[in-house]
């Protein structure tokens, strides 16, 4: 199933009050996709200085955002506050959990934030490959825990991915549909499974790519070009991994191997190799690239 | 005007080094960057960060697009009209 966005009218003040959990690159992309639609935001993290350093980000992605078009003409920028504790989530209308993709600690992470929020508040919690049922039995209502799988960044990719679990209530369904038109995204509903859709297509191709690498058939530059320019790739899968942050796609490669058994997930040695070396991607300025 | 005229072309100069600098190739000054096959568009916030760091200006509201950073002409043009604007005491 997919939901067309909707026309955003800037007269309306916002009937979404949005908590996002964790201040990294997905907390900070989605909060940026968030304010910029004019929707007011509460970001948690437990680390002050993370939460400082993510403020800032999202003044710059606001920028970013603006400066390429990508958020509605004449909106002012929601509210953004922040925070160290759960307890503004009692009063969000939604909460986006953002946090690393561990499954241990989202369930921890949510069981805490859904004994906090009004019944019917959607949990969201967004992930690139854990199955959402095993988070459900963390929380206090399973029917209100649905998934979203964002891309990176968020405000520019106008397609995201939603996850009904087997428990995922309809009206919970529903409201997240009305909160991602209200973000002028696009849709697309499937059901529950390790990596969804686009993870499980994508991350084991991702993990090839780097094994071309390993294996001496080809460089980097030259599988990305290759990628792009025979197959319409928009960046190249390596230049992805690096947007993705290799350390996330490493968790979430080990996600889907340890749920599918599938050898083509475990991640290779050259992308263990690169996270130990802390070339994490863009965010820390090298990972099969250099962003010096 | 022909103060005006060298002070232009020195932002052009000095845009066009820093891009070769930035993306080890040189560009020509109405070359449009984000042009297919040209930079990632993500790069433009680069720009917009050198170009208030070098210039003292503070780029903002509806001079924040990337039509404004197509090219190192239009930076420059840019840049001219919001210092212009800021010694008229016409930058809110």
């Amino acid at each position: 199933m997919t939901t067309a966005p909707e026309q955003h009218d800037a007269a309306d003040p916002s009937p979404h009050a949005l908590t996002v959990l964790g201040g990294g690159v997905m907390g900070v992309g989605i909060s940026t996709l968030a304010l910029g639609h004019g929707l007011p935001v509460h970001l948690v993290d437990l680390d002050r200085t993370r939460l400082d350093r993510a403020r800032d980000r999202i003044a710059d992605e606001l920028r970013l955002a603006q400066l390429l078009g990508a958020l509605p003409p004449a909106t002012t920028p929601g509210e953004l506050s922040t925070g160290t504790v759960l307890d503004a989530a009692a009063l969000a209308t939604a909460v986006v959990e953002a946090i690393t993709e561990n499954a241990e600690l989202k369930a921890e992470v949510l069981a805490e934030v859904s004994a906090l929020v009004r019944p019917g508040t959607p949990l969201i919690t967004n992930t690139s490959s854990i199955p959402v049922d095993e988070l459900a039995g963390a929380v206090a209502r399973p029917a209100e825990l649905v998934g979203t799988h964002f891309m990176n960044p968020p405000y520019l990719i106008r397609t995201a991915e939603v996850i009904r679990g087997p428990r995922t209530g309809e009206p919970t369904l529903a409201a997240v549909a009305a909160l991602l038109a209200a973000l002028r995204r696009e849709t697309v509903l499937v059901q529950d499974a390790p990596g969804f859709v686009t993870s499980r297509i994508l991350h084991p191709m991702i993990n090839d790519a780097a094994r071309v690498v390993q294996q001496g058939t080809a460089t980097v530059e030259a599988v990305d070009t290759l990628m792009q320019g025979c197959l319409g790739h928009p960046t190249g899968p390596l230049r992805t991994a690096d947007l993705i942050g290799l350390d996330n796609l490493v968790d979430s490669l080990q996600v889907l191997y340890e749920r599918t058994g599938d050898e083509g997930c475990r991640p290779c040695e050259l992308l263990l190799n690169l996270v130990r070396q802390g070339r994490h991607g863009r965010k820390s300025g090298s990972g099969f690239y250099d962003y010096h | 005007m022909t103060d005006q005229h060298t002070s232009t072309d020195a932002v052009e100069s000095e845009l066009l080094d820093f891009l070769a600098g930035q993306t080890r190739s040189r560009w020509e000054p109405e070359t449009d960057l984000f042009a297919a096959g040209g930079l990632s568009s993500l790069f433009a916030m680069q720009l917009v960060v050198h170009l208030e760091k070098s210039y003292g200006i503070a780029i903002r509201g509806a001079d924040l697009r990337l039509d404004n950073f197509r090219s190192a002409r239009l930076m420059s043009a840019l840049v001219r009209r919001l210092q212009a604007a800021q010694s008229d005491g016409l930058d809110g």
